[in-house]
């Protein structure tokens, strides 16, 4: 009997929401094939955070660079969610922007954002919105050349913000539970709104609101994944092999999208909670839905979906 | 933010392989510890950036006993800190420096 | 301004049929004797779902409507006070919605269509970002406001004293609301004045072919922003 269990490996869960942007990056792509593009000791700091008189981080909160997953080349960008809230600044943006212009040119079989902010650098505020802006041309190109763009949202930042909307420019968004995407976050509406809009401290129903089983139910989010390095890593590495041909969108995809988000107006128009959308997608017991294990909940989802009939 | 340099006196040399290794990320009571050849062969040239006030005198201590217990001959350092405590400081030095020699085997 | 009175500047009196319907413009005027669609939003418009999507279709049923003939140029009119803030409306995917806008005036783009956006009244953040921002030009009106959120809220959601605030505004023109900053960093790429003749501005606007997203290297010529350009070089491996 002991022999056995000293034999056994244990395979230690590690968490993508725990770790550090470096941290991710290393825990998805294939060992040691990564390289950074200007790496920190280049030194491409913030001119606006030190005007602040607020510290700076070598890289602006944002590592980006080339790397191989199951043998693939890929482009990365893994925000820094404590640095900052993982905002966009001057620097950060013009990094993620540099990144998905080389993609243009080198044509990876993919390039992954690895999204965890908040949004726009409030410090930086125009450079930040308009760096989001060039962002959002900058996917629109690389898509527009064939290249899928992913998006991971796994941090505790989420994507909100500007993030929130380059989030869904791309192909494929892939979620753990813990993961929010939305626009503007639950204090902001709160602050402006008042606490019956939205109780900013419950936790519960922020994430029945923003968190990925709900956009996964939605259809927001493409996959919802375990809070678990090799998770993201074995659904991007599916997605790879795939090889989903993009060559940015027709009008007949445009209008077809028109038509889901119109229907999707009409279905939910007086709903406020997750709940309701989970019911409405067929889960026997919608309360249940934040227990259920990813495998389960995409399980569950899959079999609702193909009970319902073809519109 | 205060900044200071320091040159301090190295045991041995720096094994130099991996570089530059950056380790920890600048958020509230954590730092970036950012580790370069130096341009000394027999000390290492440290900067420090922190968000807190006055704590000079224990940046040293912690930057020195950080030089005793490893070689750092022909070491640069670069901190940025936003209010870490020493024990924090001197975890983050020792896996900058742990990833380096881990690398290089 | 009234829009009626901006329209007829913009265009000239005879030379349009933009209306207002709550929050949202559209019609048709002709500059220089050509036809465009004009679509956008008004009166401080907090964009919603419903508000996104009719924008999506406006764009949509161009793209549509000049399939295999001249593609019209699409007129954008931005005024927004962001985005809608309300649960509802983050429930629903209300950053889908805006990416979903993004995607269409792209597909216009593709198809060939000249896009300009002229800011109006107030242009932030959100709402800015999902439709006006995207277009090749973008113009503002004298009196106009872009920012990413107003002082006042940016303290309450910050905790940062608005006196703090302001004092940053004064000293920090990447901070500080204001269409000139916009201007100086690139984004807009002029501000009208009242005395310019706008409708020969718009024409000269649209007689230029689309072309690549060049606002960096504008903010690195007119010093508003000095690294956006030179670091997505350097990381372009340019």
């Amino acid at each position: 009997m002991s022999g056995a269990i000293m034999n056994k490996t244990i395979k230690r869960r590690i968490s993508y929401y725990e770790a550090e942007a470096r941290q991710r990056v290393a825990g998805l792509v294939d060992e040691g094939s990564f390289t950074e593009f200007c790496p920190p000791d280049q030194r491409l700091t913030s001119p606006h955070l030190a005007r602040l008189d607020a510290p700076l981080a070598f890289d602006d909160g944002v590592v980006v660079g080339r790397a191989r997953l199951g043998g693939k080349p890929v482009f990365i960008a893994a925000q820094e969610g404590q640095f900052n809230g993982g905002s966009v600044g001057e620097v950060h943006g013009a990094k993620i922007r540099g990144l998905l212009l080389r993609a243009v040119q080198e044509k990876p079989a993919a390039v992954l954002l690895l999204v965890d902010s908040g949004g726009v650098r409030l410090h930086e505020a125009n450079a930040g919105l308009i760096a989001i802006s060039e962002i959002m041309r900058a996917v629109l190109a690389v898509r527009a050349v064939g290249v899928p763009v992913y998006a991971l949202v796994g941090g505790s930042c989420g994507a909100f913000g500007g993030m929130g909307i380059v989030t869904r420019l791309c192909d494929r968004v892939l979620m753990s539970e813990e993961g929010r995407l939305g626009l503007s976050g639950p204090e902001v509406i709160e602050t402006v709104k008042g606490v019956d809009e939205f109780d900013s401290r419950d936790r519960a129903l922020v994430w029945r609101v923003t968190g990925g089983k709900e956009r996964c139910a939605l259809g927001e989010a493409d996959r919802l994944v375990d809070d678990d390095m090799a998770a993201f890593r074995e659904a991007v590495a599916a997605l790879l092999l795939q090889s989903v041909a993009v060559s940015g969108e027709s009008l007949a995809d445009l209008r077809a999208a028109q038509a889901r988000l119109s229907a999707r107006a009409e279905q939910f128009a007086e709903a406020r909670d997750g709940l309701e959308i989970w019911r409405a997608r067929g889960f026997a017991e919608p309360k249940g839905v934040p227990m259920l294990t990813a495998d389960e909940f995409n399980r569950q989802l899959s079999a609702k979906a193909q009970e319902e009939v073809p519109a | 933010m205060e900044s200071f340099e320091l040159i301090l006196p190295a045991r041995g040399p720096f094994p130099v392989a991996a570089l530059p290794t950056l380790r920890g990320v600048v958020a509230s009571g954590n730092l970036e510890v950012l580790l370069e050849p130096g341009q000394t062969p027999d000390a290492c040239a440290i900067t420090v950036n922190t968000s807190a006030q006055g704590f000079r005198t224990i940046w040293e201590a912690v930057l020195q006993d950080f030089a005793e217990r490893h070689p750092v001959g022909g070491l640069r350092l670069s901190i940025n800190d936003a209010g870490a405590t020493p024990a924090v400081v001197s975890l983050r030095l020792d896996q900058a420096f742990d990833a380096c020699r881990s690398a290089q085997s | 301004m009234s829009a009626q009175i901006v329209f007829d500047r913009l265009f000239g009196s005879s030379h349009h049929q933009v209306t207002v319907d709550g929050h949202y413009v559209q019609g048709k005027a002709k500059v220089g004797g050509t036809e465009v669609v004009v679509i956008g939003t008004w009166d401080k418009a907090a964009v919603d779902g419903a508000l996104a999507l009719r924008i999506a279709d406006a764009i949509l049923t161009v793209v549509t409507e000049d399939e295999g003939r001249n593609k019209r140029p699409i007129v954008f009119i931005a005024d927004t006070q962001g985005q809608a803030l309300s649960r509802h409306e983050e429930l629903l995917g209300l950053n889908g919605y805006f990416a979903h806008i993004a995607r269409c005036v792209d597909l216009a783009r593709r198809q060939g269509h000249r896009t300009v956006t002229v800011v109006h009244g107030e242009a932030v953040s959100g709402g800015f970002l999902s439709f006006g921002l995207l277009a090749d030009h973008v113009f503002a009106l004298p009196e106009a406001q872009v920012r990413v959120m107003d002082l006042r809220a940016m303290a309450r959601v910050t905790k940062i004293p608005l006196e703090k605030l302001e004092t940053l505004a004064k000293e920090s023109p990447v901070f500080a609301p204001g269409a000139e900053n916009y201007w100086r960093m690139g984004a807009l790429e002029a501000i009208w004045s009242e005395t310019d003749a706008w409708p020969r501005c718009l024409q000269e606007a649209l007689s230029e072919a689309a072309g690549n997203d060049v606002r960096a290297e504008r903010g690195l010529q007119r010093g508003g922003r000095l690294l956006a350009a030179t670091v997505a070089e350097r990381i372009g491996g340019a």
